[in-house]
């Protein structure tokens, strides 16, 4: 391989490196707070119901790249001109650009996904939670225990596909400039004027990661339906 | 108080605000999401009679657009096809002994770019919705004689229209908030006069803030009207 395939390579790796670790920590908390969001959205009482269909309808109506600006640029900023924050001994973690993307993108997935879990929760046929009920469970027990579980199986095709937009999302994360798959394409391209080998070794990249997520969506799927064949 | 006057005289029409500017930019917007999601919904017509056809190639070729379409970022795919576009449009331009000094018109390259990515959704709509139309109405026009063209003009395409309503809207939504991604190829449009703003100003938050809820107003209209349609369409569908 010549000098330019060895450079490409190395970028590709690097940014490979950034694009998992942020895909995983936004898939990890953003799944984990879809469903208190799902249930927010849902809940009898208006306290939890208007402040989550906000920010359902905030994430959702946006786009994605103008909340990553306004995170970073916008919430940066003010962050940056508070003393307390400024000179606080944390402020180097409120400078790093990749905080800012995992904390935006995490909140997109867990909006989308939970307006997923919300309509696969109100799939589940009524029939069961009235089983449940007049079996004598207590509501929490009927909720954990028979509509969750069938609420997951429902859920799991589109929870798997937000999260292969998410993985695509993470790509915009390069424009507040953290240096992930798409950045470092952008780097490569910006230095040496060749446009399509980074660009093409990116897509390939995204490619085989999207085909990992997707497998592993659908190993999840095979597990849990299994049984009702 | 001073701050909120400065804030509105930065939002305000005229020489000193941005409003007018960022009202172009919106409806430059919406123009390039009106009009990928056209293009994109001939590709997606294509895409879906494709994978139907049963011819091989066909099949194959319209399984990798919409598999690429669906793993690939946007943005990555945005960037391939406007390069690619120019390039190629660039060459043309020179061996046919035009100035090699060409420009793609920025509107047209923005729109194609990101109408391809639009049609590799839509193709999954419109299958969906073909699929969807009983196989006993292309049968009984079969069985009148009907050409394909016309079974597909005819009898398919009207058919399929209410059934893919929900998924169209779906895509009009997603097209409106993809259409940011354009200002990333330097087209502008809303969310570039809101950097741009933001950038003379240095008043970051209060424009991107604004982009955003242009882009929220725009989504929320766009759902309203859509729900609009759907309800009609419906109560056509039952009674007609």
């Amino acid at each position: 391989m010549d000098d330019f395939g060895v450079y490409l390579l190395h970028q590709i790796l690097a940014g490979l490196k950034t694009t998992i670790s942020l895909f995983v920590a936004c898939a990890v908390t953003g799944n984990l707070l879809a469903l208190p969001v799902g249930m927010a959205l849902m809940s009898r009482s208006r306290w939890f119901r208007y402040p989550a269909s906000v920010f359902a309808l905030v994430f959702r109506g946006t786009p994605l790249l103008v909340q990553l600006y306004i995170a970073y640029f916008g919430v940066g900023q003010i962050l940056a001109s508070v003393p307390s924050i400024r000179y606080s001994p944390l402020w180097p973690l409120f400078r790093e650009a990749y905080i800012y993307a995992y904390v935006t993108l995490s909140l997109n997935t867990a909006a989308y996904c939970g307006e997923i879990w919300r309509g696969a929760i109100l799939g589940v046929p009524k029939g069961q939670s009235e089983a449940g009920r007049s079996l004598g469970l207590p509501s929490a027990r009927i909720m954990l225990s028979i509509v969750l579980p069938q609420a997951l199986r429902i859920a799991l095709p589109s929870l798997g596909g937000q999260n292969i937009l998410l993985l695509k999302g993470t790509a915009l994360a390069a424009m507040i400039t953290v240096f992930e798959l798409m950045g470092a394409a952008n780097l490569v391209r910006a230095q040496t004027f060749r446009v399509y080998e980074p660009l093409m070794a990116a897509a390939l990249a995204y490619f085989l990661l999207a085909v990992v997520i997707t497998s592993g969506f659908s190993f999840m799927e095979k597990r849990l339906t299994s049984r009702y064949r | 108080m001073d701050l909120t006057f400065s804030w509105l005289s930065l939002l305000s029409f005229g020489d000193q605000g941005w409003g007018d500017e960022l009202l172009r930019g919106a409806c430059l917007s919406l123009a390039i999401a009106a009009c990928a999601y056209i293009i994109g919904l001939l590709l997606g017509l294509v895409g879906a009679v494709a994978k139907l056809s049963g011819n091989k190639v066909a099949v194959v070729l319209a399984s990798a657009y919409t598999t690429i379409i669906r793993s690939i970022p946007d943005i990555l795919i945005i960037f391939l096809v406007y390069y690619t576009a120019t390039d190629a449009f660039r060459s043309l331009m020179s061996h046919s002994g035009f100035s090699s000094e060409f420009q793609l018109n920025g509107f047209v390259a923005a729109a194609f770019s990101l109408g391809i990515v639009q049609g590799g959704y839509s193709t999954e709509v419109l299958r969906g919705a073909i699929i969807a139309v009983a196989s006993g109405q292309s049968e009984a026009a079969s069985a009148l004689g009907l050409t394909r063209r016309q079974i597909f003009f005819l009898i398919i395409l009207p058919q399929m229209f209410p059934l893919a309503l929900p998924g169209l809207g779906n895509l009009w939504l997603v097209v409106l908030k993809e259409s940011s991604l354009v200002s990333l190829i330097g087209f502008t449009e809303l969310v570039l006069v809101g950097k741009m703003a933001a950038g003379a100003s240095r008043h970051y938050l209060l424009f991107y803030a604004s982009v955003g809820a242009i882009f929220l107003v725009m989504s929320g209209i766009s759902a309203a009207l859509i729900n609009l349609i759907e309800a009609k369409t419906y109560r056509a569908w039952r009674h007609g």
